[in-house]
Order: C-alpha cells, then structure tokens, then sequence
C-alpha cells in the first residue's frame, strides 16, 4: 500500500540525510519526496510517498517522530487531502503530431511551455492519476525526457 | 564577555556537572586539549590506549552512576574508533556525549587529512548529533546535546567541531534553559491507561512481570520491588534489567531469554499476562517470536513508542517513564489472586534450577562466579564482556543492586568490559569494580591495562580462559557437527587441519595473560586448580591496585540451558544434546 506523510522539520543540514536513512535502513524505497521551506523560514516541509505494509508504516511513523530535528509528522494516507504534482515532458513532435499532441495537453488542462521544430515542452500540473494519464496519452510520439516534482499534499478541512 | 570556541566547549562541560573526560588527542583537537590541560583542577581526564575504550569507558562511568559520561577523539581515525562505543551505547540506551574533531571548516569535503564525515557515519548509531560550523552555536549545541543524551530514553550524542571553530571566539552567554520546540519526550504515564492496565492485572490468573533496562535506568527498583510485593506476581529480568530485583528474592524468577532460567521460560510461555516495564522483546529474550507466550496479553510499559508493537502486538501500551507508571500503578494496585499460579512457579523453580556438574579437577567458570558472589554478597559493580563467561556471569551472581551488573546486551560488544569497568571504577573509586572476561574478548581492548597502571585505577580483571571463543565454539558444537572453525585461540601453523577438541598434545595458549598483566606493571595471577579460586579471589578483592586473573577454565563447558536461535522459549536444550 502506498503511505503519504507530510513531515514538518527544522530548516537545516542534514534533516533529509536523517529521514532518507529512517526508510532506507528497513529497506524501503521512497516513490516521491519533495522538501521546500514553509511560511516560516526555518522549518521545511517534507512530502513522502512510500510503499510498505502497515505494521512497518506505523513504525517508520514513530521513528520519524522519535528524530530530534523531526517536529510533525501528519499521516496523509487516509484523511481527505489536494494533492498535486508538477511534470515536465520533452515530446516528440512533427509538424503531422503536433496539432493531435496540442489538443491532448488541452483536454488535459495542461501547458505547452516551449515549442522547437521536432519538440515540445509540456508542462502539466495535477493529481498523481492525472499525470499518469497524461503520460500515457503522450508515450506513443515518444517522450524524450520527463521531469516530476513528486507530490505535495495537503489536508482539506470540511 | 569574549571565549575561545575551546573555552566555550570546557565552560559548558563544566556547568553541565562533567567532572571526568575520557579521551585520545589528535591534530584536529589539540586546541580544545591545550584549553583542558588548564582546567586539571576541575577535570579529570583520563588518557586511554585506543578510542574505542574512551567510548566505552564513558559509557561504563554513566551506566554505573546515570550520569552523562564524555569522551573526546580527533577527527577521520579517532572518530571511526569511537563507532562500536557509540552504537554499543546506543543499543542500550546510555547517557553520552562525544566530542570529535574536525577538519577545519573550509576543508571540509576536500578529502582533508584525517578527515571523515562522523556526523553521517554516526546519524543511525546516535540518538542525535551535529556538525558545529559556527563557533557562537557551540554553548547551545553542547547544552543541547546533554539535554538529549540525558532525558526520555537516553542515548549518546555526538559533537563534532572543526578545529577552526574550536580557536575562533564569541561573545559568551550562558543558556540556562534548554527549550528545543521539536523534542518533548513524553514522561507521564496516561492515567486511564494505567488504570486499565490495573483491572487487567487484577482479571489476570497467571501474570508475569518483564522487567528490563529501563528500570535500572529510571531508578525504579524501589518502585518495581513495591509494584512485585503488593500485587504478589512473579518477575523476570532481562540481562540489562539484572539487579531491578535482588535475584533471591522469593518472587523473582532471575533472566528470561536464550540463556534464562528454565522456569523464567516456562513460566513467561504459561503466563495469560505480560506485564513489561522498560524491556524491548528483544529477539534473545522472545526466541520464537510466532510462540512467544502465546496465551499472554501484553501490558508495555516503555519511554520510548518506537519500541511499543515493533516485535511483539501490545494489547495495552503505556508510554512514560518506568518510575512514574510505577508510582502510579502502586497506588491503585491490590493483592492479585493467583496462589494456584505462584505455587505452580514455585515448583517449577525447584523443579528446574540452574545447574552445573562440579568438579575438583578442573575449574568450572560457574564455580568461579559462585565464588566471587559468596566472597561479595553482591555488593560489587560487575562487568562482563561478551560471550559464554556473560552468560555464567548473569546465570550464578546473584544480582542485589540495580547498576550492578554493566554488560554490552544489544550490540554484544566484545571488549566492552574492561574499559567500561575503567570508567566505573573511576566513577565509583571505593567500590570493587570486577571485569568477568573471557580470553578473546579480554585481547580486544587489553592495551588499557596501560592506562589503569598508569592512573592505578584497580579494576579486577577475571579472564574465564578457555582457549576459545566459546560461545561461538558451543553453537559448533551443538549444532555445527563439532567442526571449531575459526573458534581455537590457540590453534596454530602445524596444529592438523580439522580439530574437534582439545588434547594434551596441544600448544601453550597464547598470550600469557600473567606476564601480559606483568609487562604492564599490573599484579598477574594465574589459577589451574578449582582448590586455589577462593583464596586467590579473596587476596586479589582486598588489594587496591589494579589486578588480572588467568583461570584456566574447563575448556569445552557449555552454557545452559538454552534456546536454540529461532526456537520457542520452552523448548530449551537443558542438558545439551542427547
């Protein structure tokens, strides 16, 4: 199951060294983390996306809040949530596709950012699923290069 | 008023209480050494032979007191020496600070001389540390890092400072409250939860205490004693929780575990109540963990959440301070209704009780331990190192005191105990401080026998010398075919290639510990005959000088019972294998 967590932590060297070795000492691989600085300058957030079972999650949960530079950790998994990611995409296009590729990426909400020749630079904002599906749309002009922020998430209040 | 980095480092020791430092100097701490060298007066440092016994010597004054113990090395190699004394630490949750030196700071990630990024080699062995790059955080950070070292489960910390910072100065202002908005550890047991856990104990019909290291370090003897006696159920230990009841005590039950009591064992498989205080499910305490006391509910008592349902499910945590929850449950907790239960562990207790086959031909290593405990009614600090002679130790003395017994339990370092027994004695300068070594582990770290003839630090070293690694050499033989690979200490270039015991026709051991002992100016002894162990022991109690004992010990003696790695608690090997 994939675990989403959305951990607050001092703004300073080596909190992501800590972090990264809590998941990578029980041998999990972290699908997506993303760290940026909150509204207050010297704490950053951190979103991790990770795959693993319960018993383990709830573990790292506690191990994670156990890190001194650790100062919140919210469990996003199963709470009501926006969740978005941004995608760059360097796509093949000819003057044949490019017209079919430039109603795809309108369908999907999506941006054209830079245009070349035999290119495009596809910029995409949204949830995970989406992006997936954008993705899929696009694979058959053949995609050159993609660049994925990873997820941020957080908490709707109803 | 302005301080030199290494100024700030000693004033801030100094206001933390620190008296003793244990340390190794080096290019990139001779600053911070130069500042120490003028407070002799105030400290006393303490000069060790390899920094790994620095670490370890820390670790045994704090364990013997509860005080945070210090060590300080240079950066790159004396850094890396002090890893095994950290982690050992950290397993078992030691107060400590390290301070290592580093490269100055704009060398640093330039592959610089002695350089090693301690901060990143330590992150999973320390409860917490930090690189100081600027010398006007260093009094916080060392305020910080005792703060950390100290409280909720303690754990070491680790300073590393470039000696760039060390030299630089500040304006000094002393912090006299530490407040860190992102550690709070949690102390107080929640209340409703106590009082469930009581209506549980008093439902309960075979309710068993756990007790681990989280007693002794709390100071809850008293508080676990009241618990046992008012509510009349029995108690085990952990090998770290030896001492958190006397083990004579009519109630208690000694160790559990892979070479506990046969009716510690038993009795934990029975029980339909697990009532731990401070203790881990470690793996050489649960064995099988699939079968692990498979009727039992499980009350967990423990500081730290981390270690609540990580092996065993709990169906009824408490996170809090062992002492505290103790208080707590003392206050509302009755006599529990279970006489059929005690009874039934009574018997089992005189049905199954440690034994040995004596002998007046050869020494056996229990014999000496009996002895040793007869000659000090256990009023000694004991320290062990790792292996069979742990073992026997834990097994026949008989435990009084909490800080009594200081053994490596987690990490199971071998070379543990000689310098940790160093650092108690040096913490406890009129208490007998004995370390029980066996022959490997004593030559992992026996180049202190330097620095206690030096600093006449009287540590009794007792070598339980058997010519092997033994523990390693019992698990061959019984269940490895007797094949002692890589296990005789004093196999040699002509001994025949498989070998599966010893025979007259084998080589002298060596060293000889006697004049090992000897060349350092430390008193040697060495005892063949079991006639000779009490009054060689007696003699060597009442000298005040350091002192080392060569017993040579039944060679092949196993360690019993036991419970095969990877087998349910009560299936125990009691008697070897038939």
């Amino acid at each position: 199951m994939k675990y989403l967590f959305s951990v607050l932590v001092e703004n300073h060297a080596g909190v992501l060294a800590r972090v990264s070795q809590l998941f990578s000492a029980r041998g999990f691989n972290i699908t997506s983390l993303t760290v940026g600085e909150t509204e207050d300058s010297t704490i950053s957030r951190m979103t991790i996306a990770v795959d693993g079972d319960e018993r383990v999650m709830d573990q790292v949960k506690k191990q994670l809040n156990k890190l001194i530079d650790v100062i919140k950790v919210v469990d996003l998994t199963n709470v009501p949530q926006v969740e978005r990611e941004l995608v760059l995409l360097k796509v093949n296009a000819t003057r044949q596709t490019r017209s079919e590729i430039i109603e795809i990426v309108d369908v999907f909400r999506s941006k054209i950012v830079h245009v070349a020749s035999n290119e495009l630079i596809i910029e995409a904002v949204g949830h995970m699923i989406k992006i997936d599906a954008l993705i899929k749309m696009l694979k058959p002009y053949g995609i050159k290069e993609l660049a994925r922020t990873g997820q941020v998430c957080m908490a709707r209040t109803e | 008023m302005k301080k030199t980095g290494s100024e700030i480092i000693i004033d801030t020791l100094l206001d933390e209480g620190v008296d003793t430092i244990f340390g190794y100097p080096g290019g990139s701490v001779i600053s911070l050494f130069d500042t120490l060298y003028n407070f002799s007066d105030k400290i006393n440092f303490y000069l060790v032979r390899h920094e790994q016994a620095a670490a370890h010597a820390a670790d045994g004054y704090a364990r013997s007191s509860g005080k945070t113990g210090v060590c300080i090395a240079t950066s790159g190699p004396g850094a890396t020496n002090l890893v095994t004394g950290l982690a050992t630490a950290y397993m078992d949750s030691v107060p400590m600070v390290a301070i290592t030196g580093q490269v100055a700071s704009k060398m640093i990630g330039n592959d610089a001389f002695q350089e090693v990024n301690i901060t990143g080699i330590t992150y999973p062995i320390t409860k917490h540390n930090y690189l100081v790059k600027d010398v006007k955080d260093l009094h916080r950070v060392i305020k910080e890092a005792f703060f950390i070292a100290r409280t909720g489960r303690p754990g070491p910390v680790l300073i590393d400072v470039p000696s760039d910072v060390q030299k630089a100065s500040c304006e000094f202002k002393k912090i006299t409250n530490v407040e860190m908005r992102s550690y709070n550890p949690t102390i107080k047991g929640n209340i409703k939860q106590i009082q469930k856990a009581v209506q549980m104990i008093l439902h309960a019909k075979k309710p068993i205490i756990y007790a681990g290291n989280g007693v002794i370090i709390s100071g809850s003897q008293n508080e676990l004693k009241e618990f046992v006696e008012k509510s009349g159920i029995p108690v085990t230990m952990t090998l770290l929780g030896l001492g958190g009841i006397p083990t004579d005590h009519p109630l208690s039950l000694s160790m559990l575990g892979m070479h506990g009591t046969a009716y510690a064992n038993r009795a934990i498989q029975e029980s339909d109540l697990i009532i731990s205080v401070g203790a881990r499910f470690d793996d050489r305490v649960t064995g099988k963990l699939d079968e692990f006391a498979p009727h039992a509910k499980i009350i967990h008592i423990d500081i730290d959440p981390t270690s609540i349902s990580k092996s065993v499910n709990v169906d009824l945590p408490i996170v809090g301070d062992a002492k505290g929850v103790l208080k707590e449950l003392n206050k509302i907790i009755k006599k529990c209704d279970i006489k059929n239960w005690v009874d039934y562990v009574s018997d089992l207790k005189k049905k199954y009780p440690l034994s040995y086959t004596k002998s007046d031909k050869v020494i056996k290593p229990q014999f000496v331990i009996e002895t040793l405990y007869d000659l000090t009614k256990g009023d000694a600090i004991i320290v062990t190192e790792v292996g069979q002679h742990q073992m026997w130790t834990a097994q026949f003395y008989k435990f009084q005191k909490a800080r009594s017994l200081l053994s490596s339990g987690g990490l199971g370092t071998m070379g543990y105990g000689f310098p940790a027994a160093m650092g108690a004695q040096v913490c406890n300068p009129d208490k007998l401080v004995v370390d029980i070594a066996g022959d490997g582990s004593t030559q992992m770290n026996i180049q202190e026998l330097a620095t206690v003839a030096n600093y006449q630090i009287p540590v009794k070293v007792l070598i339980l010398n058997n010519g092997y690694l033994g523990m390693v050499r019992q698990w061959q033989d019984l269940f490895f075919d007797k094949r002692y690979a890589g296990t005789c200490l004093g196999r040699q270039k002509n001994c025949k290639p498989v070998c599966a015991g010893p025979d007259k026709k084998c080589p002298d051991m060596i060293p000889d510990f006697k004049k090992v002992a000897e060349a350092y100016s430390v008193k040697g002894y060495r005892v063949d005959d079991p006639k000779d162990v009490k009054s060689v022991l007696k003699e060597v109690i009442s000298i005040k000088e350091p002192v080392v004992v060569d017993f040579r010990i039944e060679q092949e003696e196993n360690v019993l019972p036991m419970v095969p790695a990877g087998a349910p608690l009560d299936k125990m090997l009691e008697h070897g294998l038939s």
